[in-house]
């Protein structure tokens, strides 16, 4: 995708645009494996704890240690969260990557950086604060091999004197990050950051604009990444059988509620779990436990990214065809094959509706930020049994991996809905039952559980042909039959499925759509068209496939609807053409971005006002 | 004339309760053999068949739960993966007591490796392998327990040596582990019998190790027996497996002397059959998880979803 080398606002005034307070990025580019995660941790923490909005972002490779990292921490009083492309202010403290991050910043931008890098020769248009980190870390750690773990901890430091982030906070920000358990861990992290922040105050005079003020807009909010948003949802929502098989990014989906389940989860009295984690040998084997243990009456699920979801394609199939609920997550990230696996992406959205061979449909829900990866998460368990199917939580490595700022989660509200669920003592009422007899007209037939004690409870589950009493059957008639009975089943999810979030503007010609982490950049990007360009768009986040008919009045109300894709062939869009109108269809634009970085508003902006001749 | 009282087990039932649809498989398969042993022993020791749960890969032999055992919830799944089902719905109802029917395709080519896992956790599965050597439904393909040498009816030869599944288990861990030919009945029976009693991994062929009685917990039938020549193991329900020696007798409770009766056998050119191997006292895997007696399928919301004050507690972890 093309972008523009300057965003319009300086075309206009000929003057970089600059945000100074508590509206401005900061890179940090490390080396993987140097411990510079709780640096950054504690640095963006520091910064929510002042009541600013902040979001951080992790760039790393796939690789254990030695490739570069890059961790984006934006500021924006504004409230905007989402990525921003631009660079205010960079720590650089890779070698191999220093060049070019510095060749890289706009005119005005701040460089904190390893003095024996001497980056302040590349350019005359910076702010350089030369550290000389070994020598600052000795002193504070005297344990050589520690040094380089401790080291990052002095850039907080200097940033914090710099860029008047509060060191209480920091201090703050560090006990929370390493727990009252490893106090001395904590307290040689402190060490490193005042001695950053005493040699900064002693040597820097501030020449560049940045600063953070107190503000008071994060008060009661939590920090949390997205797998552990789901982890809690699924938690709640009473989930009892977890089968997995680790893969970036969706591994601290699991590990996280391996945590809480050991916390929350455990029989007082008995001690016992009641529930059951496994770590299974492949996909294959993970998405057929969840199968086998949906079929037996547990809440189950997986969690899993691209490359296991094409793996558990055929299981998913069967869930289908037979009726059988589980709930996946699907923490996206680049593909195809193994693509890039530590990079964003929503490359699995067409793939995943129709998975597995003959005809299939499978509805996804696609939270958009941690507090519906919770509240989506609970829908989802729910509406697996309900519907007697498997459901897709989409999210990606961008909402699933980073930490973002959120609002608490709530309670939930309704209790757990198990679906149709017939028991011994109804079966004996009824005198017995057909599996998949559509009785109640929405298309989803009563099951009883293995296990049932009465002789007319049992069923014989099948993957080939089966009529609606679940037996073997070729005949012409009992496959279409069924068939049509599962295409009638997904029409009623449209009327159940989580609603869109809309922002209709009366004046608006044009329409955004978009799912998940997108949401961050549109809704920036309807910001800047109507600042910069005095353009009024209408905006609707979809939460779930299938597509509710409030996605058509949406498109039908505007000229023209641009359909937000983080993939190259705009599969959001791709689903829309499957099912709309030639009419519809006529009004649809694609917007694409597909590098694997988090979604940015300028990207999108650029895409719109480039398609509309702006 | 009064009419004659139909012949009941323990539970009241009768054999036609443990009965299934009518087989499609050909008329003299030995997969019928095996489903009918299967009525038999679950008939007569009185297990109740809605507590089981049948479930199976695809195949001929997989389509045989259709026969067997109709008062019992049945899943005929994907090739090769019925052991992860079958483990995710043990998982969901640690109660039920699983019955898995498989073939030497489904196991030994497809999902050998779902079976080696399976071994390696030690669930409570009897999981029965119909090995016939050949690819039924497709018509004449040599599987992965056909004979080196044996010839397709074109008259082509398989080329490659065949798996043992038996020694495979056994190297795996698997903790029962026999093998019975489908027509002899007296074997077969005493080690299904046994399979239920204990949950085990089992196959059918030839050549006896020992002469085997099954003594069910609720029988106690003292039989004489010669000094020395008979062993009786203990399952978990009480119920004891008497082995009576024959010329080749061994320690089936000893794996190494398992494994080299069958590499021994093998250089013979022959098939041992019998009990191979028993332990009793390795755990199963739902006894490593710690989970709750109660089936995780029917918790009560109590049990499922944590109170309003362990939120709390989360979110203000999370500030």
């Amino acid at each position: 995708m093309s972008t523009l080398e300057v965003s319009p606002a300086e075309r206009l005034s000929g003057q970089p645009e600059r945000p100074a307070i508590n509206e401005f990025s900061i890179q940090v580019a490390t080396v993987n494996g140097s411990g510079s995660q709780t640096a950054n941790s504690v640095l963006m923490r520091a910064i929510f704890q002042m009541g600013i909005p902040v979001s951080g972002k992790n760039m790393f490779p796939s690789n254990i240690a030695g490739l570069p990292t890059w961790f984006t921490i934006r500021t924006s009083a504004r409230g905007y969260i989402g990525r921003r492309k631009e660079v205010d202010f960079l720590v650089a403290m890779n070698p191999e990557t220093a060049r070019e991050d510095v060749m890289q910043l706009g005119a005005g931008a701040a460089v904190v950086y390893d003095e024996p890098l001497k980056l302040d020769a590349l350019r005359s248009d910076l702010h350089f604060y030369p550290v000389p980190f070994d020598k600052l870390v000795a002193p504070v750690c005297p344990e050589p091999r520690l040094r380089k773990l401790v080291r990052n901890m002095i850039y907080d430091g200097v940033l914090a004197r710099i860029l008047s982030i509060e060191m209480d906070e920091v201090h703050k920000a560090l006990e929370k990050q390493f727990g009252k358990k490893k106090a001395k861990a904590a307290e040689l992290n402190w060490n490193a950051a005042r001695a950053g922040y005493d040699f900064a105050a002693a040597t820097f005079t501030k020449t560049d604009p940045f600063r953070v003020e107190r503000m008071n807009a994060t008060a009661g909010k939590i920090i949390i990444d997205g797998n552990a948003a789901c982890a809690l949802g699924a938690m709640f929502a009473g989930v009892t059988v977890v089968t997995w098989y680790p893969i970036t990014p969706s591994t601290s989906l699991v590990e996280s509620l391996m945590g809480y389940m050991r916390r929350f989860r455990h029989d007082p009295e008995s001690g016992k779990a009641n529930y059951a984690i496994v770590q299974a040998e492949d996909e294959l084997a993970s998405i057929g436990m969840a199968i086998g243990a949906g079929w037996a009456g547990a809440r189950s699920m997986t969690a899993t990214a691209g490359p296991g979801v094409s793996l558990m394609s055929e299981f998913i199939g069967l869930g289908y065809y037979a009726d059988i609920p589980a709930v996946i997550y699907d923490v996206e990230r680049v593909g195809p094959s193994t693509g890039l696996p530590t990079r964003t992406q929503q490359g699995d959205i067409l793939s995943n509706a129709i998975l597995s061979h003959g005809d299939t449909r499978h509805p996804m829900f696609f939270p958009s930020s941690p507090e519906e990866c919770f509240s989506l998460s609970i829908e989802a368990f729910d509406f697996a049994e309900k519907f007697q199917t498997p459901v897709f939580v989409m999210t990606d490595l961008d909402l699933g991996m980073n930490n973002w700022m959120s609002d608490p989660f709530a309670y939930p509200e309704k209790p757990i809905a198990r679906g149709k669920v017939l028991t011994a003592e109804d079966i004996g009422k009824l005198g017995g039952f057909a599996r998949y007899r559509d009785v109640d007209g929405d298309g989803v037939g009563y099951r009883t559980l293995p296990g049932t004690r009465h002789p007319a409870a049992a069923y014989f589950t099948r993957g080939s042909g089966h009529n609606d009493k679940a037996q073997y059957t070729e005949r012409e008639d009992d496959y279409i039959n069924n068939m049509d009975r599962l295409a009638h089943k997904f029409e009623v999810m449209r009327q159940h499925v989580p609603e869109p979030v809309t922002a209709i503007r009366e004046d608006a010609r044009i329409g955004l759509v978009a799912v998940g982490t997108s949401d961050y950049a549109v809704r920036e990007c309807c910001d800047q068209l109507r600042d910069e360009y005095g353009v009024a768009a209408s905006y609707m986040r979809l939460k779930a496939y299938p597509f509710t008919e409030h996605l058509k009045d949406f498109i039908r109300r505007h000229e023209r609807v641009y359909v937000v894709d983080q993939n190259r062939d705009g599969q959001l869009l791709g689903l829309m053409r499957l099912e709309f109108d030639a009419e519809l269809i006529a009004k649809l634009r694609s917007v694409r971005y597909y590098g694997g970085l988090p979604l940015d508003a300028r990207t999108v902006t650029d895409e719109v006002v480039g398609q509309e001749g702006l | 004339m009064t009419p004659q009282a139909k012949k009941v087990n323990r539970l009241g039932l009768e054999v036609l309760n443990y009965r299934g649809s009518k087989t499609t498989l050909c008329a003299g398969c030995g997969h019928n053999a095996i489903s009918e042993r299967i009525v038999e022993c679950f008939y007569e020791l009185g297990v109740d068949p809605m507590g089981v749960a049948k479930f199976s890969g695809i195949g001929c032999s997989s389509k045989s739960p259709a026969y067997f055992l109709g008062l019992s919830h049945g899943f005929n799944g994907v090739h090769g993966r019925m052991p992860a089902i079958a483990t995710g719905a043990l998982l969901a109802n640690r109660t039920l007591m699983g019955l898995g029917v498989t073939g030497d395709g489904d196991t030994a080519s497809i999902g050998i490796g779902q079976f080696m896992h399976l071994v390696r956790r030690n669930m409570p599965l009897i999981y029965i392998i119909e090995d016939n050597g050949v690819y039924g439904l497709t018509k004449g393909q040599f599987s992965a327990t056909a004979d080196v040498g044996s010839k397709l009816k074109t008259g082509a030869p398989n080329d490659l040596p065949p798996f043992d599944c038996c020694a495979l288990a056994l190297k795996w861990g698997a903790t029962f582990v026999a093998r019975s030919f489908s027509g002899d009945k007296k074997q077969l029976q005493a080690i299904i019998k046994t399979a239920i009693a204990r949950g085990a991994y089992m196959k059918e062929h030839e050549e006896p190790l020992q002469e085997l009685d099954f003594v069910p917990f609720f029988e106690d039938i003292s039989v004489e027996i010669p000094e020395g020549e008979v062993r009786e193991i203990e399952m978990h329900d009480g119920s004891r497996l008497r082995l009576r020696k024959l010329d080749r007798y061994y320690d089936p409770t000893d794996r190494l002397s398992a494994l080299s009766a069958l590499e021994e056998a093998e250089k013979n050119h022959e098939v041992l059959t019998g009990v191979l191997y028993v332990n009793t006292a390795k755990p199963t895997f739902l006894e490593v998880l710690n989970m709750a007696e109660e089936p995780l399928a029917t918790l009560p919301e109590s049990k499922l979803r944590p109170s309003p004050a362990a939120l709390n507690e989360i979110m203000e972890e999370l500030r």
